[in-house]
C-alpha cells in the first residue's frame, strides 16, 4: 500500500466515492446524535466504559486466565495465538480435523486483521463472508472501507453488477431480472447465503465482548447472519482479540448501551447473541476460542497508546472525521481505517517498520471530533501526537528528512537575535512582493501563494502559504518607539 | 515457551511500570429514574423498530396469536408454550416452516428489545431464526426499564438472543431493508393483566 498522502490523493479524485461517503457519514452522524441525546446519563456511561476497560487492561493477565478457566469449564477449547500466522494455522487445523473445505463467517475485524480468508484459501478451505456488505466486498474482489459498513464506497448500481457477474461462481446465482432496488439486492443475498448456512459444518466468528468470570462471548449484529453462523453449524471457532475481555457479566450493562447507539445510531442493534460454552441440544456442540495477541501486547506496553485497546470498534470516530469523510477507508491501507486506524495500526505494528504505517499518525487534522464521539473516551488526538513524535524519533540517524532539515534551519535562525533580524528583513521584502503579486487571497484579505517550487512544493502541495507581514513585530516595536 | 505463556509474559512485561490501581467506575446510570410508563414506552419503541404489535389479555392470547400468524401453515410451537396452538415443537428442516411462536424472558422498554433465554416456551436458538415470521409473546410484568435492569435479571449461563425488530441491513446506500437472513416479520404480542 502507498503511504496515506498518495492514497488519499487518488481517493479525493473519485467524485462518486466522495458523494457516497458524504451521504453515508452524514446520515449515520445524524442518527447517532439523535439516539445519544435520548440518554441523560451518556457522559457517565462513557466514563464508566473507559474506567472498566482501563481496569481490565491493567490486570489483563489475570482476566485472561479467568476467561480461559471459565471457557474450559463450560466445554470450550481455548487456543492462544501470538500472531496472525499462528491464529490462521489454528483455525485451518480445526477445519482439517473435521474434513471441511468451506466455512461460513460472521463479519469480524479480528479475522480480517489476520487475513484469515486468504490463509484458509491457501490450505484449500473456502471462507464465505455472510454479512451483506462483506459479501459485496468478497464477490467484488474488493477491500472493506469502513468498520461498520464495509461496502459504503459502493452504490446500488455497482452492487447489482457485482451480484450479476460474480454470484453464480460462488453458489446460487443472482436472479436474471435483478434490479438495483436495495430490497431486491438483499433478497438475492438472502437466497444465495441461506444455501450456505444450511449446509455449513463449521463457522468462524469474532466476539464483541468476552466476559471473564462467566466465559460468555457476545456478538452484536443486525442481519441475522451472525445468529445463523453461531447456531446452525456443528463446530464454532471464535477468534477473539485479548483486549475484548470485560471482567463480569454485569459490566455488559454499560457496553450494550454504548455500542449500538455509537455505531449504527440505533437504540439497540436488531440481534445480540450471547453464549457461555456449549448448550446441549442447542447450537454447535464443539466450540473453540482463539485468544489473539498480534501486536496487542505491544500496544499495551505504550503508556499513552494503551488507551486505544479500549476500542469497541463502533466506528463513531470514522463518521465524524473530516479526513475520513473525504478520503474513505481504503486510503488508510488497513482493516482499521479512520482516526482509530491511524493510531491502532502503528500501535499494533510498531513505528519505523514501513512508510505506510508511519504516515498514518499524520492522516489527521487533530480537530478532536473523534474524541468527542468515542464512547470509551479514547483521546485519539493525544495518541496521534504521541505517535508522531515516535515516528520522528524512529527516523533519527540516517539521511534526514526535508522536514527535519527545515526544522533544524529554523532552530538555527530563531536561536540568535541577529540572525532573526536578518531573516525578518528578508521576510518583509518577500511579504511586500507577495502582497502585491500573490495570486490567492485568504479570508481577511491577506495574500497567499498557492504553489512554491520544489522542495517547498511538498508543503504548498496541500496548503496555501500566507504572505509574511511586510513589517515584523520587532521592527514595528522599534519604529513606534515603545521600548 | 507456549504461545499462552509468551502472551501472558508479554502482558506482564507491558504492565511492569504501569499504575495497576483500580479506577473507580461510576455506576449512577444503574439508578437512573425509570420512565413513567414502561409498558407504553416498550410498545412505542417496538413499533418504532417496524415490528407489529398486538395487545391482549391472557384469555385472548390464543386468538391473538392465531391472528398474528395469518396464513402461516407449518408453525413451530416450542414445548411449554402457554396456550395450545397445535403446530410442531421442533423440526429438522426449519427452512420449510413458515412461522414460529415463542415466549420471551425479558422485554426492555427504552430500546424496544425482546430477550430470549431459550427456556420453556422459547425453544432452541435456531427456531426463532430460520422461519420467516416470528410471533413473540411477552407479558407486561416482564418489561424492565432499560438495559442495566435486563442484564441484572438474566442468567449468563443460558444462551441468549436479544431481538430488536426484524432482521435488517443498511448496507446498501444506508437504506434500511428488513429481513436479510432472519425473520422478515416480527410480531410482538403484549399480554396485559
Amino acid at each position: 500500500m502507498p503511504a496515506f498522502p498518495a492514497a488519499a490523493r487518488a481517493a479525493l479524485a473519485d467524485s462518486q466515492l466522495r458523494r457516497n461517503l458524504a451521504h453515508a457519514t452524514g446520515t449515520i452522524r445524524a442518527k447517532r446524535a439523535a439516539v445519544v441525546a435520548e440518554v441523560d446519563e451518556w457522559e457517565e456511561l462513557r466514563l464508566a466504559g473507559a474506567a472498566i476497560k482501563d481496569n481490565t487492561l491493567r490486570h489483563l493477565d489475570e482476566h485472561l486466565l479467568t476467561l480461559e478457566a471459565a471457557l474450559q469449564e463450560r466445554g470450550a477449547t481455548v487456543h492462544w495465538a501470538r500472531d496472525a500466522a499462528q491464529a490462521c494455522e489454528i483455525v485451518a487445523g480445526i477445519a482439517k480435523n473435521h474434513h471441511v473445505d468451506e466455512v461460513v463467517k460472521v463479519k469480524s475485524m479480528a479475522t480480517q486483521e489476520i487475513g484469515l480468508n486468504e490463509a484458509l484459501a491457501e490450505q484449500g478451505i473456502t471462507a464465505w463472508e455472510t454479512d451483506l456488505a462483506e459479501l459485496i466486498v468478497q464477490l467484488g474482489d474488493d477491500l472493506p472501507s469502513h468498520i461498520l459498513v464495509p461496502a459504503i464506497h459502493r452504490n446500488r448500481a455497482e452492487i447489482r453488477e457485482v451480484f450479476r457477474r460474480r454470484m453464480a461462481a460462488a453458489g446460487r446465482p443472482a436472479p436474471d431480472d435483478l434490479t438495483d432496488e436495495p430490497a431486491e439486492l438483499a433478497g438475492a443475498a438472502r437466497l444465495h447465503l441461506r444455501e450456505k448456512f444450511l449446509r455449513a459444518k463449521m463457522a468462524v466468528s469474532g466476539a464483541n465482548f468476552a466476559v471473564a468470570d462467566t466465559g460468555t462471548l457476545v456478538v452484536v449484529e443486525s442481519e441475522g447472519n451472525g445468529r445463523m453462523c453461531l447456531t446452525l453449524p456443528e463446530v464454532l471457532v471464535s477468534v477473539v482479540g485479548i483486549e475484548k475481555v470485560v471482567p463480569t457479566w454485569f459490566d455488559l450493562d454499560v457496553f450494550l448501551q454504548l455500542l449500538p447507539r455509537s455505531s449504527t445510531g440505533e437504540r439497540m442493534n436488531p440481534y445480540t447473541s450471547t453464549w457461555s460454552g456449549i448448550t446441549p441440544g442447542d447450537g454447535p456442540q464443539e466450540m473453540h476460542v482463539v485468544l489473539l495477541d498480534n501486536g496487542r501486547t505491544r500496544a499495551l506496553a505504550d503508556s499513552v497508546g494503551r488507551q486505544a485497546l479500549r476500542c469497541i470498534r463502533c466506528s463513531a470516530c470514522l463518521n465524524v472525521c473530516p479526513v475520513y469523510e473525504r478520503t474513505g477507508g481504503h486510503a488508510y491501507g488497513s482493516v482499521y481505517p479512520g482516526p482509530i486506524g491511524a493510531i491502532l495500526n502503528p500501535l499494533l505494528k510498531g513505528v519505523g517498520v514501513d512508510e505506510q504505517t508511519d504516515s498514518l499518525p499524520y492522516a489527521s487534522s487533530l480537530c478532536g471530533a473523534c474524541f468527542e464521539a468515542c464512547p470509551v473516551r479514547i483521546d485519539i488526538p493525544e495518541v496521534l501526537v504521541h505517535l508522531r513524535s515516535q515516528v520522528v524519533d524512529a527516523h533519527r540517524g540516517g539521511a534526514p528528512k526535508p522536514e527535519a532539515v527545515a526544522m533544524k534551519s529554523a532552530a538555527w535562525v530563531l536561536s540568535d537575535a541577529r540572525r532573526l533580524t536578518f531573516a525578518e528583513r528578508g521576510m518583509g521584502a518577500a511579504g511586500k512582493a507577495l502582497n502585491r503579486f500573490g495570486r490567492a487571497v485568504l479570508p481577511g484579505g491577506r495574500r497567499a501563494v498557492r504553489r512554491l517550487p520544489w522542495p517547498a512544493s511538498l508543503w504548498t502541495g496541500a496548503r496555501d502559504l500566507p504572505a509574511p507581514p511586510a513589517e515584523s513585530f520587532r521592527a514595528w516595536w522599534r519604529r513606534t518607539g515603545r521600548r | 515457551m507456549s504461545a499462552r505463556d509468551e502472551i501472558l509474559a508479554a502482558v506482564r512485561g507491558a504492565l511492569r511500570d504501569a499504575d495497576r490501581a483500580e479506577a473507580p467506575v461510576p455506576r449512577g446510570y444503574r439508578g437512573a429514574p425509570p420512565p413513567a410508563d414502561v409498558v407504553s414506552l416498550f410498545a412505542e419503541r417496538v413499533v418504532d423498530y417496524r415490528a407489529t404489535l398486538s395487545r391482549c389479555t391472557p384469555a385472548d392470547l390464543a386468538r391473538t396469536v392465531r391472528a398474528a400468524l395469518g396464513s402461516a401453515e407449518n408453525v413451530l410451537v416450542p414445548e411449554s408454550f402457554p396456550v395450545d396452538l397445535g403446530g410442531v415443537a421442533d423440526a429438522d428442516d426449519l427452512d420449510s416452516c413458515d412461522a414460529v411462536v415463542t415466549t420471551a424472558a425479558v422485554g426492555i422498554a427504552r430500546t424496544g428489545t425482546l430477550v430470549l433465554d431459550h427456556g420453556p416456551g422459547q425453544g432452541r436458538r435456531a427456531l426463532s431464526l430460520v422461519p420467516d415470521v416470528h410471533v413473540c409473546v411477552v407479558r407486561e410484568d416482564q418489561i424492565v426499564p432499560g438495559v442495566p435492569e435486563a442484564v441484572a435479571l438474566l442468567d449468563p449461563d443460558r444462551p441468549q438472543t436479544w431481538i430488536s425488530g426484524p432482521s435488517a441491513t443498511s448496507d446498501i446506500e444506508l437504506n434500511r431493508v428488513e429481513g436479510v437472513h432472519g425473520p422478515r416479520t416480527l410480531h410482538v404480542v403484549l399480554v396485559g393483566p
